[in-house]
């Protein structure tokens, strides 16, 4: 996503490629943000935003929904949950690439979400949570008199 | 004879870069498991979006192809803030061996993960071999 047919990520793009190429030359960037955990991070996050709501995309295929924990505290979301794979006993494996056990993200969030406006949709393996902004800080038209 | 060969391939590499100036999409390796077992071998691939009118699976000579384009219906004016995917076109191939039976590979999609069974050939299935105590 953000690769997505109406997002001009080019810069975007550019810029992350460099920091891949950084972090392949020196054995990881110097900083990171404190929760962001490298790229083999299980489910993978986008987070968009609208004037009206933040958007938060994991991509967690193969999870049971109903084993979902999903909790947002102020502007802090944490999405916890396993994805158990079934192993075939007896079988020979060639390759075993897939997440499989428990999994926490924890996500810092704009400060102005608000806590008590959460709806979270799974689909086809993408997990969507929508959290609309506090009223206050949405924007408002104003009429000129 | 050899040598007339080489020109023709040198030829046709020059022509390339025009062609190359158009933003290459980007695509997305899907994760896999893949075991066997007696009866064949199954493939599970990681596709998250994907629905199954977006999937393919194919199988050309002896190369299994699977591609897939994710769609998350996404608000209007949205703004990316933070992206760990960056793609949405997944493609993965692998080969196949002459005793796995192409025309009965069944697929199947549920919360965007990709199951495929590729049976073996009846003939190509172990049988077991009794050792004798002489």
């Amino acid at each position: 996503m953000f690769g997505f047919p109406g997002f001009d990520t080019s810069i975007f793009d550019d810029l992350l490629r460099i920091q891949r190429e950084m972090e392949s030359m020196v054995g990881g960037p110097l900083t990171t943000a404190i929760r962001s955990m490298g790229s083999v991070a299980f489910p993978a996050v986008n987070v968009g935003t609208t004037p009206e709501e933040v958007d938060v995309y994991l991509f967690a295929p193969g999870v049971d929904p109903t084993t979902l924990d999903i909790n947002l505290q102020n502007n802090v979301l944490t999405v916890a949950g396993e994805r158990r794979v079934i192993r075939e006993e007896g079988a020979s494996y060639y390759r075993k690439e897939r997440f499989n056990g428990e999994f926490r993200r924890v996500l810092t969030l704009p400060e102005d979400v608000d806590p008590d406006r959460v709806d979270a949709t799974y689909t086809e393996g993408v997990l969507h949570i929508r959290i609309e902004r506090k009223e206050s800080s949405k924007p408002r038209q104003i009429k000129v008199n | 004879m050899s040598d007339k060969t080489e020109l023709t391939t040198t030829q046709a590499t020059e022509v390339q870069p025009a062609a190359e100036q158009k933003r290459v999409e980007q695509i997305v390796r899907p994760a896999v498991d893949i075991f066997e077992d007696d009866s064949g071998i199954t493939v599970h691939a990681d596709m998250p979006g994907v629905s199954k009118e977006r999937l393919a699976v194919k199988v050309e000579g002896d190369t299994l192809s699977i591609d897939g384009v994710a769609e998350i219906p996404m608000p209007e004016r949205m703004e990316p803030l933070y992206a760990e995917v960056r793609a949405t076109h997944y493609q993965r191939s692998f080969t196949l061996s002459p005793e796995m039976d192409v025309d009965k590979v069944e697929a199947s999609l549920k919360n965007g993960v990709l199951t495929l069974r590729i049976p073996k050939r009846e003939e190509h299935k172990p049988k077991k071999i009794e050792v004798k105590v002489g």
